[in-house]
């Protein structure tokens, strides 16, 4: 089965510093996929790497069976692959409503969008997905007015709504408490169905109940992967864990 | 709480938040702009008149820098080259027809912005805010040393135009006519402006001012949505010219480069960058304010001063402008797109409710 993923042989260089170091994974289509490892480990670096805010110096990305080594961001996006920051990046000075309209009008036409014809045909996905993420009551507050869990909830269904092939989320628990943590992971698990994820988080136990399989990375390189079954049994990882988490 | 009646309290927010100050600050300057001439004389209909015109000037600042982000000291030069254009058809070809002057203003102002955009905008990689803000200013600067040292031009004497404007063979001189002439133009300048920023084009516009890498990220060209907004621009500003030069009957290097540039960045500060009427109260604030300083004996040796601790003072201290006295900046960060007919509006969803309850078995 060829994978909706694949990256073969990333490395990434900051300087001097070898941020990846001929990282390859593979992704198959509606799996959930989780990038673990401790902090300074590359999991942000390679999806970042993946979603093109950073090129790679060596090594290629096969996306749907095309290469995407060298694809815009916004390339990227509109063939289907979207990314949910580390750092909450919504559009704070928009209401939730617009933020939303503004995910999902990315591919309207010029003129579409000069004439707002597409905001009614797309007002009741708007809703639909505001009902969802539990963010229907504060549709017309702003942005920056949200909570920091409902600007993760917020930024996730920015990314959800658009129904894309591959969505990548940086640490989309971040920041939030337990229940919170708990809700998120029953807001994602729905979208299995038609779409496949990439997750990087520190809590390993959350991480655990919603991905199928899981990459470990340290210091750049891949130290195992497999199913969570696997890696939960898997020395290597235990010894990195153990030692530095 | 059911999905019904959430959608409608929702609606509710939105449609309240919407009808506030602005349209009221809007209508009364509507009425002000039409009424004034049959209270002032004809000089200060004049002095009015170029306000009217400034205020293009002013709009296409706005429409960069606080719709979209695109700090520009590029628009003194697009209203420049407007004036120039259309005072070099008057010279050299004798035409000063009003249906000519205004496409050749836009022309020249969006042609002149296409090839900055071009230059500043659109390369491999999105440029930087200060890297456009001090190219701008390179080209207004070396725009403006062009025509002053530029004989054909008239050189640092800039260029005079004998002639009055025409529609026809009827000759629109400076005074009330040429001031609804312009009125009429800034109104449908403000209204298609007005209609682009609240359109969900002006969503996309939005976004580039605030977050223009997570823009891209959801897919937008974010370059060419600015490029477009800053050709759109720079049409008004060149249209703004053509109409400055016909009707000061002169147009000079002052009118090209920096000096007017800051101009629109001063008028838009003071009167409250992110709304279209604030930069509009800006134009009218500050040259009423010059206009009246300069006339006072007592001051008239240093009235520049004066006027300049008063911007000063404003941009300062009210860095939302005098706009933001009245209006708050949920009212200025608005909503975009249209409600259409197909969207359930709280009135309409409210009677369904009431219908279902009155068919409902109680």
């Amino acid at each position: 089965m060829i994978p909706l993923l694949e990256a073969k042989h990333i490395s990434k260089y900051f300087g001097v510093l070898k941020a990846l170091d001929g990282v390859s994974i593979s992704v198959q289509e509606n799996t959930f996929h989780g990038l673990i490892g401790p902090n300074g480990s590359g999991k942000s670096t390679l999806l970042k790497v993946i979603a093109g805010d950073h090129y790679p110096d060596e090594g290629n990305l096969t996306f749907n069976g095309n290469d995407v080594t060298n694809h815009t961001p916004e390339l990227r996006a509109q063939n289907g692959l979207n990314l949910k920051f580390q750092i909450t990046a919504i559009f704070p000075e928009l209401s939730v409503y617009d933020n939303i309209l503004l995910s999902l009008q990315s591919s309207e036409s010029f003129w579409n969008l000069v004439l707002s014809n597409s905001r009614a045909s797309l007002h009741d996905r708007i809703m639909d997905t505001l009902e969802r993420f539990k963010l229907v009551d504060r549709a017309g507050s702003l942005a920056s007015e949200l909570s920091h869990g409902l600007q993760q909830w917020l930024e996730i269904a920015m990314a959800v709504i658009r129904k894309p092939k591959l969505l990548l989320l940086d640490e989309p628990t971040g920041g939030m408490s337990p229940e919170e943590r708990r809700a998120t992971g029953e807001l994602l698990l729905p979208i299995k169905k038609d779409c496949t994820l990439i997750i990087v988080e520190h809590d390993l136990e959350w991480i655990k109940d919603i991905c199928d399989n899981l990459t470990v990375l340290d210091q750049g390189k891949v130290l195992d992967d497999g199913t969570v079954k696997h890696i939960e049994s898997s020395q290597k990882v235990k010894e990195v864990y153990t030692s530095r988490v | 709480m059911s999905p019904i009646i959430k959608k409608a309290s929702l609606f509710k927010k939105i449609l309240y938040r919407q009808a506030g100050v602005i349209p009221i600050v809007e209508i009364l300057l509507l009425i002000l702009l039409i009424i004034i001439p049959f209270f002032v004389g004809d000089f200060l209909t004049i002095i009015i008149t170029r306000m009217l015109i400034l205020a293009l000037l002013a709009i296409s600042f706005e429409l960069c820098w606080g719709y979209s982000g695109i700090m520009t000291f590029g628009q003194g030069l697009f209203f420049g080259m407007g004036g120039y254009a259309v005072a070099l058809f008057a010279n050299k070809a004798d035409f000063v027809q009003l249906w000519g002057v205004i496409p050749i203003g836009l022309i020249v102002g969006m042609c002149a912005s296409f090839l900055i955009a071009w230059l500043l905008l659109l390369g491999k990689r999105p440029p930087e805010l200060i890297f456009i803000a001090l190219g701008t200013l390179t080209f207004s600067y070396a725009a403006e040393r062009l025509v002053a040292g530029w004989y054909w031009v008239g050189g640092g004497n800039g260029m005079s135009i004998f002639e009055y404007l025409r529609i026809g063979s009827f000759e629109v001189e400076p005074g009330r006519l040429f001031y609804y002439i312009v009125a009429t133009i800034l109104l449908l300048v403000y209204l298609t402006s007005r209609f682009l920023v609240r359109s969900q084009f002006g969503l996309v516009l939005a976004g580039a001012r605030q977050n223009e890498k997570r823009l891209a990220f959801l897919g937008y060209k974010v370059q060419k949505f600015k490029a477009i907004v800053f050709c759109f621009a720079g049409a008004i500003a060149g249209l703004g010219g053509g109409l400055y030069a016909h009707h000061e009957g002169f147009i000079g290097p002052g009118n090209v480069g920096i000096g007017i540039s800051t101009m629109a960045v001063l008028y838009a500060l003071f009167g409250g960058a992110g709304s279209l009427i604030g930069p509009i109260i800006g134009v009218l604030a500050i040259e009423s304010i010059s206009f009246t300083l300069s006339d006072i004996d007592a001051v008239r040796g240093y009235w520049p001063i004066i006027l300049g601790v008063i911007l000063l003072v404003v941009v300062t201290f009210k860095q939302d402008g005098l706009l933001g006295f009245v209006v708050t900046q949920r009212e200025r960060i608005g909503s975009f797109g249209i409600l259409k007919a197909t969207e359930s509006k709280p009135s309409e969803t409210s009677q369904h409710l009431k219908n279902e309850k009155n068919d409902s078995p109680s």
